[in-house]
């Protein structure tokens, strides 16, 4: 085990299953000359040439849709997009088309693709740059919704996205990218995780932590904090929002009998909602407390740095809706 | 013709012959009068309460996803829109599951799932009928990159209306088709509406085709009345996209006689406008040519009679199947 970035373990996972598959190509803007925005995809294009690394211009409907032909006919595509803020102009090909061709062709045409890039807010880029966008894809059947915290999530979830024959919205930390974490080699054997488990990350007795991508390393640090008051947090990974594994996440509100999620996107209608609802249904006879839920603030993300950390969930917001849930005086 | 634009371009040579055989014609006035008594078939049942929800007729436009189709090879494939049963037919789905599918049975092409608007058919590369205007240009220049990809020396048909040239996913597929050198025939079956819209208040300049210009890739523009004509002009783009890897944009002028749906009683246009239209009938006028070219009475009968048997028989077998009863394993593939 090496410990490597969560970049270096994306390129890792595609260069391993490109050159495992002929069929695996990319496809996006800056992916190949420029090797990539993020360099998620630094060094591929001498790899693999440009028959397999393909710079797109700016047309992400076009080339997302591009991809979900190729896909119809057994390629299997990888459509990096700059930034999921940018997969809004691609929305159609991949809610109409890329999610229902298998059920409008009576099962006679999957779509094997992955839609991956950096998603949520970023740092000081303003509004149009800066928003989490996974609520919109969790809620179309079709889809997988994956979204991975650490490194080694990242490689193991990406292979298997690949290898799925589904469409695969694939949303990346866009803080996330320097974060490292233990990760196998591709001599170590093959690291493959598969879509629609979640994972405990810390454990603890007192409450569950629920959570997915960046909030998940938000929820470490604040069960670290709240360990020093002696108070026990489960952190639990969704890694998966669409397919949701509801199981290990009901088994751990019902060993704690206390729940928050926390995401990064907008309260209404967000994705913590659906898992608030499922905990209610899953771990009602378990349940000491109403589950909170801690989101950032409804409004577009401001620019000002003091303004933009004020709008976001913080470590303190966590810990404070935890002592919410624990009826613990300080919980605002 | 039909605007008040003088500047509007005429149909090239509407008059010129082309050249062919009863045993070229034959089969293709086959397919056209399959396809304008299956569309005749539909209407009826849409009428009495048996097919729901949208239904786009091509009756009038029979000759250009004959035509065009007629040109490929059986491993090209086609990519239409939501007025695509003819384009079905003619890449050669059969009368029963599209009519089966239509009536939401369990034994329609997408087994119910999809209806008029969705039908797809992998064993005869049929890639499917979508319903979001110009979203499935993207599609078609995708498996054209496919074909790029593997060269495997296939070309995709993508047909559409006028009416999508206006939307992002034209654009955007036709720039990458044209950048990448894509081996799609790009066919835009221009019936002169975007639904209740002429062409003249949609469009600043009516020649779609003229858009290809600024990418750099080949066009043409003919009038589709003739489906031996059809059959050339896109063979020649076909042939173009098989041998160079370019593609075409390709306009074809047509006219459908019905409304943009079951639900329009086209009142935008003049009843005159339509007759016009509806005496030059590519259908009949297939017929007239075949009657020309000296086929035999007898076996015109035959054929026609033989078409008649085929939609009926289509129309019980999609009366009598049973209803579609699944749609949870067509979600997700496992």
């Amino acid at each position: 085990m090496a410990v490597i970035s969560y970049r270096e373990a994306l390129n890792q996972a595609m260069r391993e299953e490109m050159e495992r598959d002929p069929n695996v190509f990319i496809m996006g803007e800056e992916v190949g000359h420029y090797n990539g925005a993020y360099k998620v995809t630094q060094g591929l294009l001498q790899r693999f040439s440009e028959r397999r690394i393909v710079d797109a211009p700016i047309a992400e409907m076009g080339f997302a849709g591009i991809g979900v032909g190729a896909a119809m006919v057994g390629l299997r595509p990888i459509i990096e997009f700059m930034t999921f803020n940018f997969s809004l102009v691609a929305i159609d090909q991949i809610i109409n088309n890329a999610a229902k061709i298998y059920q409008m062709s009576g099962g006679q045409f999957n779509v094997p693709i992955v839609f991956r890039g950096p998603g949520g807010p970023a740092v000081q880029v303003g509004s149009q740059h800066s928003q989490a966008l996974e609520s919109f894809y969790a809620h179309v059947p079709g889809l997988k919704v994956v979204m991975p915290s650490t490194a080694y999530d990242a490689k193991g979830l990406l292979k298997s996205a690949i290898r799925d024959d589904n469409p695969v919205v694939f949303i990346e930390g866009e803080t996330l990218y320097n974060t490292t974490w233990e990760v196998p080699g591709a001599d170590e054997g093959e690291l493959l995780i598969p879509i629609g488990k979640a994972d405990v990350k810390r454990e603890g007795k007192d409450l569950t932590l629920i959570a997915w991508s960046k909030m998940v390393w938000t929820c470490l640090d604040a069960a670290k904090e709240l360990a020093n008051e002696g108070i026990e947090c489960e952190v639990v990974d969704v890694r998966s929002l669409r397919p949701l594994d509801t199981e290990t996440l009901a088994a751990s509100v019902n060993k704690t009998g206390r729940c928050v999620i926390v995401e990064i996107g907008w309260p209404v209608a967000g994705f913590g909602a659906e898992v608030a609802y499922q905990m209610q249904r899953l771990c009602m006879d378990a349940l000491d407390a109403p589950i909170e839920r801690v989101t950032s603030d409804d409004v577009p993300m401001p620019y000002a740095k003091n303004l933009e950390d004020e709008v976001q969930p913080q470590i303190k917001d966590v810990v404070a809706a935890v002592k919410r849930a624990l009826y613990l005086p300080d919980g605002e | 013709m039909t605007t008040p634009d003088s500047t509007r371009v005429e149909p090239d040579n509407a008059l010129e012959v082309v050249e062919t055989t009863v045993e070229e014609l034959a089969p293709l006035y086959r397919q056209m009068l399959a396809i304008r008594r299956l569309e005749e078939a539909s209407a009826k049942a849409y009428s009495q309460g048996k097919i729901g929800g949208f239904l786009h007729l091509i009756i009038g436009q029979e000759a250009v996803c004959v035509g065009a189709i007629a040109a490929t090879q059986a491993d090209d494939y086609v990519v239409a829109t939501y007025r695509e049963h003819g384009h079905a037919y003619a890449k050669g789905c059969a009368a029963r599951p599209i009519l089966a599918e239509l009536y939401g049975k369990k034994t329609g092409l997408v087994r119910g799932l999809g209806g008029s608007m969705h039908l797809f058919d992998k064993k005869t590369n049929f890639l499917g009928g979508y319903g979001i205007v110009g979203g499935h240009v993207p599609i078609a220049a995708g498996a054209a990159f496919a074909s790029k990809y593997r060269n495997d020396g296939r070309v995709t048909l993508c047909f559409f209306g006028e009416g999508a040239s206006t939307i992002g996913g034209f654009a955007e597929g036709l720039a990458l088709a044209a950048l990448w050198k894509l081996p799609v025939v790009l066919i835009c079956e221009n019936n002169q509406y975007s639904m209740g819209t002429p062409v003249y208040r949609s469009l600043a300049v009516e020649d779609v085709s003229l858009r290809a210009i600024g990418h750099g890739m080949a066009r043409d523009r003919f009038d589709g009345d003739d489906v031996v004509k059809v059959k050339r002009r896109i063979g020649e783009a076909i042939e173009r996209a098989r041998t160079t890897g370019e593609p075409t944009l390709v306009e074809v002028v047509t006219y459908r006689f019905r409304g943009h749906s079951m639900s329009d009683p086209g009142l935008y246009r003049t009843k005159d406008e339509v007759e016009e239209w509806k005496r030059r009938d590519p259908l009949n006028r297939c017929r007239q040519r075949l009657v020309d070219l000296g086929i035999e009475a007898a076996a015109l009968e035959a054929l026609e009679v033989d078409v008649k048997a085929e939609i009926e028989d289509a129309v019980r077998f999609a009366e009598e199947s049973p209803a579609a009863d699944e749609y949870l394993p067509y979600v997700v593939k496992e």
